[in-house]
């Protein structure tokens, strides 16, 4: 077998250390060496959007990226989304809009809408169907997960006023 | 694309209730937006080592030699097995999955091919090793000797003589008896209702067309996976994302030839099935490697192998030939349904059969089935398996027949829609069915009225029918001492049942949803309980937990009455609140009598474990609005509203939420989804890229109309929710193109090419 890398990284604010093959994508060091779960794995190919997390300020498919990749970086999850305090505002609004099903996709949209709306808070529709054309969801025909991103855009900025 | 406005969906209620029909938040949510729930590929038991899966890359071969010596012999690896290691079978012996009846020795030859593979990615051999990437090494050290035959993929070629012969002992079903022709057609029935020769006589407009659909997937996010261990003791453990945790227990302890009692099936999380998650897989393979190899093995499918490997629903060759009156009374009805079963038989024909013609009363009909054997994966279910390829035929022809008659095509559906009392043409008498309502209800929809202008665009309606379904289910409820209860049951929740579920056990007990902790259990620990198929759990597992329900309260007001000391029959619960009806000073609580329990008696428990009849079969019809573009074909979906009888829709949300999920897939199916092969019979778009389901940019809002015609057969109504919404997109699609630039479509899917080609021939 391979020999392996040491990374070392951040992940969710906190400092991790993990060896790695070199073959090994980010996603797979995720779920099976860290033990973070949350993010899924629906293709390996970068087409589903399920394994969604932020690299350094821009969302990634982690299944695309190598654990490699991740030495100095900051990586965002879902584990990280929410705080002691709560669930994010997005999270919340998921709920409350029932916008999931099997929630498998939930992950990578939550991550994928967070980073949308935190630079731009007031995004039209089409925007965010744009935004989240990158996120495949086979339940709900979208209309929810639209509308979920709507309403939390709207908390958030009463939040902020 | 066009953005329009939305309608605020609507939900048309005929009974209000305190709990039902409220919208609380799931009780599984949480988990599921923080990344902690746990699905079947999050498994990961002490010792877990991986396994993989050899496939065949010809979709029509012997296999004359398999040499797996390498590939033991790779450093890390643990275990290999051929379809050598599965118990040997003749035909015979049938097994239920689920959603279907198979003879087991198909079954075991769908796990792994024996002499033959039948299909681009049936398995052959699989592997176990300490990684998955040095399992995926070892798969290319196995060699295999094949012997080329060519393939049949399409079910007129395969119905000839002289096709290639997929199965050499398969004789056909002729009529219900069994015939000693060899050959692909696996079974002809035909349902018979009238005279469809002098129906066809009293018909002053006839329309007759031909209809071909293709394979298409599920395309549920999460792939197929499986842990497996098979303990010391014996026992084996399967952890799986499945719609049917005790169909799993049963295939593999058929496949393996152990007794159910020896497996245990831990149902983890499911991420999206739509039928596609009941067949029988891996499951035995992963179980075989673990017993080789002494470790618990995790066996996840690519995206890839989920295409390849697992059962897609059945392309269609079909023929349908309508009549009516020149006062719009339909008259006679044919159809003629080839399915492609795939490799083994067992397409839903038989399911497409009953619905084809259900949403219309006739006296006069004929409907052949057939179940075609090709060089596919072996189909499976499809969310209202079946109904969507009949009904994409049948309500193409019968928005034809209205356009002839001059009629308006909601009209005309309602001049000749089925109520209770009318048979389907396979025999069946329709109980309380809601079409009318539906009907009327899109009749009524601001979209239906709306103008549509501009060049190009049209507007397009169909309607739909499902049966529905239900089979044993089970439920246990717990009183905790603060008020609330534990519920258990054993239904996987793909879609937020737990929430409709444990609503109906709040309603009977006058207590909140959130005070219902629902858990889905093992097959160790929750009675029989059939899989999540049929739209039947709210249907099915919510009577069990009404009942559960109910025993419960049966009990408290026993307990209740030994407290005070008078007679049971004296007490009641009303809204959450146990009183005597002969003395009004008598009140307590649910919560208040909840605390009480061990010191009066001891703790309460309900059950209820039944299989439910009654079952309310669910009508479904939408209004698309389409632009065409004339140079490229494509088709954009401007707008588009569906209508659905629910019965009583529990949780409103999550019952809009299965209404435009399914509208979206047959959005999908209608527009552009399609398993492509080439001649060799080899899958070339066998990934998400490439098969291309739509995304959020492809679509509007999805307004929603949630009819409620209660089911009589349930205490609160219901009818089964979750499969209907995907019959009518297609037709209706079809029926707004027309509409938009006056061609019709006689294909699936209706592509830019295939658009482009229809108006090609206008011309």
């Amino acid at each position: 077998m391979p020999s392996k890398t040491h990374v070392q990284t951040t992940i969710n604010g906190e400092q991790v250390d993990f060896l790695c093959e070199p073959r090994q994508s980010l996603l797979e060091c995720l779920r099976d060496i860290v033990g973070l779960t949350g993010s899924k794995e629906g293709c390996n190919d970068g087409n589903c959007g399920a394994c969604t997390v932020m690299f350094d300020g821009r969302i990634v498919t982690s299944c695309l990226v190598l654990g490699v990749e991740a030495e100095g970086k900051e990586i965002t999850t879902i584990e990280g989304i929410a705080s002691p305090a709560g669930l994010h505002p997005i999270q919340q609004a998921f709920l409350e809009d029932a916008a999931l099903q099997c929630g498998i996709c939930t992950p990578g949209f939550i991550v994928a809408a967070k980073a949308l709306l935190d630079q731009e808070p007031d995004p039209s529709e089409q925007r965010i169907r744009g935004w989240l054309a990158n996120n495949l969801c086979r339940c709900t025909g979208y209309d929810k997960i639209v509308r979920a991103v709507q309403h939390a855009a709207t908390s958030m900025q009463e939040t902020r006023a | 694309m066009t953005t329009t406005e939305y309608e605020p969906n609507i939900v048309l209620s005929t009974t209000e209730y305190d709990v039902v029909g409220t919208r609380p938040i799931r009780p599984d949510g949480a988990d599921k937006v923080t990344g902690r729930a746990l699905y079947g590929a999050d498994v990961n038991p002490t010792g877990l080592i991986h396994g993989k899966i050899l496939r065949s890359p010809h979709a029509h071969a012997r296999i004359k030699s398999i040499d797996t010596s390498k590939a033991e012999a790779h450093p890390g690896v643990l275990a290999v097995v051929t379809a050598e290691d599965l118990p040997g079978t003749k035909l015979g012996g049938t097994v239920d999955y689920g959603e279907g009846k198979q003879d087991l020795a198909y079954l075991r030859g769908n796990v792994m091919a024996g002499d033959k593979v039948l299909y681009a990615g049936h398995a052959v051999a699989g592997v176990a090793a300490a990684n998955p990437h040095v399992a995926e090494e070892a798969l290319g050290l196995i060699e295999v000797e094949y012997e080329l035959l060519p393939p049949v993929l399409k079910a007129p070629d395969s119905m000839g003589g002289g096709a290639p012969v997929l199965l050499e002992h398969l004789r056909t079903e002729e009529l219900g008896e069994r015939t000693d022709r060899a050959g692909n057609i696996a079974t002809h029935f035909r349902h018979t209702l009238g005279d469809l020769e002098e129906g066809f006589k009293d018909a002053d407009v006839v329309v007759e067309r031909e209809f071909n659909t293709q394979t298409v997937h599920q395309g549920y996010i999460e792939p197929q996976n499986v842990t497996a261990l098979w303990n010391n003791d014996g026992r084996l453990h399967i952890w799986t994302s499945s719609q049917g945790p005790f169909e799993v227990r049963g295939a593999v302890a058929s496949a393996l030839d152990i007794p159910v009692s020896q497996v245990k099936v831990t149902p983890m999380e499911i991420g999206g099935g739509f039928g596609g998650k009941f067949p029988l897989y891996h499951d035995p393979i992963a179980a075989l490697l673990s017993k080789k190899s002494g470790h618990p093995v995790k066996i996840v499918m690519t995206r890839k192998e989920v295409f390849e490997g697992t059962g897609p629903t059945p392309g269609s060759n079909m023929k349908i030939k309508m009549g009516a009156t020149s006062n719009g009374k339909i008259t006679a009805a044919h159809a003629y349904l080839a399915f492609e079963a795939g490799a083994f038989p067992g397409s839903p024909v038989g399911a497409a059969a009953m619905c084809v013609f259900a949403p219309y009363d006739i006296s006069n009909a004929v409907i052949d089935g057939y179940d075609v054997l090709v060089n596919k994966p072996k189909s499976a279910a499809y969310r209202a398996p079946g109904a969507t390829q009949a009904a994409f035929a049948a309500e193409t022809v019968v928005d034809e027949l209205a356009g002839k008659l001059g009629i308006d095509p909601i009209e005309f559906r309602l001049m000749n829609a089925a109520k209770e009392g009318a048979r389907r043409a396979d025999g069946v008498v329709h109980p309380r069915i809601g079409l009318v309502e539906t009907l009327v209800a899109l009749r009524d929809h601001p979209h239906w009225k709306a103008p549509l202008e501009g060049p190009n665009r049209g507007r397009g309606v169909a309607v739909g029918y499902w049966v529905n379904g239900s089979g044993p289910s089970a439920c246990t409820i717990s009183v905790n001492a603060d008020g609330t209860i534990n519920l258990t049951e054993g239904s996987a929740d793909i879609g937020g049942t737990r929430a409709s579920v444990s609503m109906q056990a709040a309603e009977v007990l006058g207590i909140r949803a959130e005070d219902v902790r629902p858990t889905v259990t093992d097959t160790d620990n929750i009675g029989y309980t059939s899989g999540t198929g049929g739209s039947s759990v709210t249907f099915k597992t919510g009577r069990t937990a009404h009942d559960a329900a109910q025993n419960v309260k049966e009990q408290m007001i026993a307990r209740a009455a030994t407290i005070w000391e008078i007679s049971p029959d004296t007490v009641e619960l009303d809204k959450g609140v146990f009183h005597s009806r002969t003395d009004p000073e008598l009140k307590m609580t649910f919560s208040e009598l909840a605390e009480q329990l061990n010191d009066t008696g001891g703790p309460i428990m309900g059950r209820s474990a039944f299989s439910p009849t009654g079952v309310g079969a669910a009508y479904a019809g939408c209004i698309a609005d389409v632009e065409v573009d004339p140079d490229t074909g494509k088709v954009d979906v401007l707008r588009f509203t569906i209508a659905q009888d629910a019965g009583k829709a529990i949780h409103p949300s999550y019952v809009e939420g299965q209404m435009q999920g399914g509208a979206v897939q047959g959005i999908g199916w209608g527009l552009n989804e399609e398993y492509f092969y080439n001649t060799a019979g080899e899958l070339t778009n066998g990934s998400f890229l490439d098969y291309r389901m739509p995304t959020s940019l492809d679509l509007p809002m999805i307004d929603t109309v949630i009819v409620e015609v209660p089911n009589p057969g349930h205490p609160f109504g219901v009818r089964g929710v979750g499969e209907v919404n995907i019959v009518p997109p297609p037709p209706a699609l079809a029926n707004a193109i027309h509409a938009a630039v006056g061609v019709r479509m006689y294909q699936l899917p209706m592509n830019p090419a295939a658009v482009m080609e229809a108006l090609r021939q206008q011309k």
